[in-house]
């Protein structure tokens, strides 16, 4: 007779997270080698140990951590799993890296459903499996009920930097053009039409995609032209602007006229009295591009079904202030500040 | 037919070009015309919009105290934190609010951070769902606004009531527009501090959907001043500018409305019902910027008692001193610009509002930082 590991199988369908399933016993191995192990499925993880092992080739390379507490952990279009491997394989992403290898850190309050959980690690695997990265390490915690908000993640992600390539805040230049993705705040517009108190009907969906393929097109037609790539998530475009600014020395007018903005974004945030470009994303970047460089990289952006509403919206400009000025549908010109205050808690 | 958004067709800048010109047209440049706009939703739409660069130079508006948070004086802040402090009591508040300086710079944000309860909501009906899920515990909601935001109020505490909702009370600091308007303009120790005279007032928008334009005119024909009631999109304002000036020229002071498709003289008689059956009037009230100006406050009626936070938790009015440095009183009563105050920009900034014009995105100090500081160091250098 063959000795089974677990005498019980998880119940995935109607079980919760024990306190026991964090505490280094056989329930927690249960837990990460009948959850974890089957959503993120690899070579790594099927070995059972403390690390991951990898060769690493010549060259540069980048390494990110982002923690992921967003509220509600389910929303339209994707959920608190898949938005923290593309949120950080996006950071990769930006600095003209190719995404490699991913880790993972749960912190989970008692009670938890798994199969909840199995939704999220599996949304996960799959998000991975889409950009071709893998996640080789993990860590799993189990607090008591109050003491977390369901579940936190926290991941670390590092990828490789092209030959050549080095895109950073402080390398704009005057006469730089301002490229931006595609539309502004769907994110911040989905999550906050799920929020307890706010809660109103619409038809927007988080943007929450991985946007390495993207980068990687624009590097391909742009290559050196790229001085900054930036994701603008918390704070919207005003503060990857606003930090980019900063770091360059310089100042950023754009053109309000030329940033798409859906009527159902634009409509939210007039009722709620907020901006499109303080409002979070999670699938768009800003790229900040030499001049002659400009028009080839617009050009790869709108070719890819992630830049496929791309734009030119505006300039670097000197500026001593450093400031984000916008010249405004209705003609005037004013400033684009950061986000003051806090405008939505909780939001990635 | 088509769709009217009412947003956009109200942005328009053709239409807004042919306005500044008809204004530049009629203005006569033997004199100046100083508006004091009223409301912070058009200081609002002043800066965002970049108005007064499309008004002429001679044409000054000034920000005047309608941002509810801004004219909250320090000590009824104090008064809510020492209520969110109570172990039994959780304080709903709008959003605005939680920033908003105590007299020691304390603020019901850091008080939460601290351990009072203290729930951000966004309206009243939050409050009336947070009293039911949660018996036993004493909910207290904040209430602050002028008579846009008192219905509401008026109708939640009727509510309660119908539902005997034992645990809900109402923290109230609702105060009369006409009131404060009215303190303004007879007082020429407020109306002509920094020699700045008044020739004319944009009239509330949201607050005279409620009110009418009624209450406007003993004003308009005691102290001989025109106001134009106007919504808060850029073409409304332009064009209430357009009607000032012409009333000006023509010797003329009328209440007029420009907000026609919103406010008619009478006002919303319904939600006026509402309120008038749970609220009575102060005799006096504390204003940041005009001190204490009587009849401008409502608070419960004595049937209505129990509802009263300050009765039910015996709470008692406080009198602080606002900081000595700050501007507020004098940015609020168009005698300063925000640039004139030396804290401005400087230790006084919207992540650490020292002065209240600068906490609420309608203060006058918040939209000048937000939306016009590269306009003001041009004006600091030049003066």
């Amino acid at each position: 007779m063959s000795v089974k590991a677990y005498q019980r199988k998880l119940d995935v369908e109607n079980g919760r997270v024990e306190l026991s399933h964090g505490a280094g016993g056989r329930a927690m191995a249960q837990l990460i080698s009948g959850l974890f192990h089957q959503a993120f499925g690899n070579e790594w993880l099927a070995g059972s140990n403390d690390q991951s092992a990898f060769d690493v080739t010549a060259g540069r390379m980048v390494m990110t951590t982002d923690g992921y507490v967003i509220s509600p952990l389910f929303f339209p279009g994707g959920n608190i799993g898949s938005l923290a491997v593309r949120g950080t394989i996006n950071d990769i992403a930006m600095s003209g890296a190719r995404p490699l290898y991913l880790s993972a850190s749960f912190i989970i309050e008692e009670g938890f459903r798994f199969s909840d959980l199995k939704t999220i690690a599996e949304s996960m695997g799959a998000a991975a499996c889409a950009a071709g990265v893998y996640i080789i390490a993990g860590d799993t915690k189990v607090v008591e009920r109050g003491k977390a908000d369901g579940l936190f993640i926290s991941m670390t992600g590092i990828g490789l930097v092209a030959d050549g390539l080095d895109l950073s805040a402080d390398k704009a230049k005057v006469g730089d053009r301002v490229l931006l993705s595609g539309s502004l705040g769907d994110h911040g517009v989905a999550i906050m039409s799920k929020r307890q108190n706010v809660a109103f009907q619409t038809e927007i969906v988080s943007d929450s995609a991985a946007l390495h393929s993207l980068a990687a097109a624009m590097v391909a037609a742009g290559g050196g032209g790229i001085r900054v790539m930036r994701d603008p998530k918390r704070g919207g475009l005003a503060a990857a602007l606003n930090e980019i600014a900063l770091q360059s020395e310089l100042g950023f007018h754009l053109q309000e006229s030329m940033i798409p903005v859906k009527p159902a974004v634009a409509a939210t945030c007039e009722l709620l009295g907020l901006e499109p470009i303080h409002v979070a994303n999670e699938g768009k970047l800003v790229a900040i591009v030499a001049p002659d460089s400009a028009d080839a990289v617009l050009a790869a952006m709108k070719a890819h079904p992630l830049g496929s509403n791309a734009a030119d919206i505006g300039e670097a400009e000197a500026d001593d202030h450093k400031f984000v000025q916008m010249t405004t549908d209705f003609g005037g010109r004013r400033i684009v500040d950061w986000l003051w205050g806090e405008q939505l808690p909780r939001i990635c | 037919m088509p769709i009217v958004k009412y947003s956009s067709e109200f942005r328009d800048k053709t239409i807004a070009q042919e306005l500044a010109r008809a204004i530049d047209a009629e203005v006569s440049s033997q004199r100046a015309y100083r508006f004091v706009e009223f409301c912070g939703g058009h200081t609002h739409a002043i800066s965002r919009y970049g108005l007064e660069d499309l008004l002429p130079a001679n044409v000054r508006m000034i920000h005047g105290p309608g941002c509810p948070v801004c004219v909250l004086p320090a000590s009824r802040i104090d008064m809510a934190i020492r209520l969110a402090e109570r172990p039994e009591v959780i304080l709903c508040v709008y959003g605005d609010l939680m920033r908003a300086p105590g007299s020691q710079g304390q603020s019901l944000l850091l008080a939460k951070a601290l351990g009072a309860h203290i729930r951000m909501v966004y309206s009243t009906l939050d409050a009336i769902r947070l009293a039911e899920q949660t018996p036993g515990r004493e909910v207290v909601f904040f209430a602050i606004g002028f008579e846009t935001t008192t219905p509401p109020t008026a109708v939640m505490i009727r509510i309660a009531e119908h539902k005997r909702l034992e645990g809900l009370s109402v923290f109230c600091n609702h105060v009369l527009t006409p009131s404060a308007m009215h303190r303004i303009l007879e007082n020429p120790k407020i109306r002509n501090t920094g020699g700045v005279p008044i020739d004319g007032f944009i009239g509330p928008a949201h607050v005279s959907t409620i009110v009418g334009t009624q209450p406007y005119e003993p004003m308009a024909e005691q102290f001989e001043k025109p106001i134009v009631v106007a919504g808060f999109e850029p073409l409304d304002v332009l064009q209430a500018v357009l009607m000032l000036v012409r009333q000006v020229n023509q010797n003329r002071h009328e209440v007029e409305n420009q907000y026609s498709r919103a406010v008619t003289r009478e006002g919303n008689r319904r939600a006026k019902e509402e309120v008038s059956q749970v609220f009575e009037l102060r005799e006096q009230f504390e204003w940041r910027g005009l001190g204490l100006v009587p009849n401008s406050g409502l608070k419960l009626k004595q049937s209505y008692a129990k509802f009263d936070a300050e009765t039910r938790f015996a709470i008692h009015d406080l009198r602080v001193a606002d900081n000595p440095a700050c501007e507020c009183c004098a940015i609020l009563r168009g005698a300063k610009r925000p640039i004139d105050c030396k804290l401005f920009g400087n230790i006084c900034t919207p992540e650490t509002p020292i002065g209240a014009c600068m906490v609420s995105s309608e203060g006058a100090c918040a939209a000048y930082w937000t939306y016009r500081r590269v306009r003001d160091e041009q004006a600091r250098q030049t003066s």
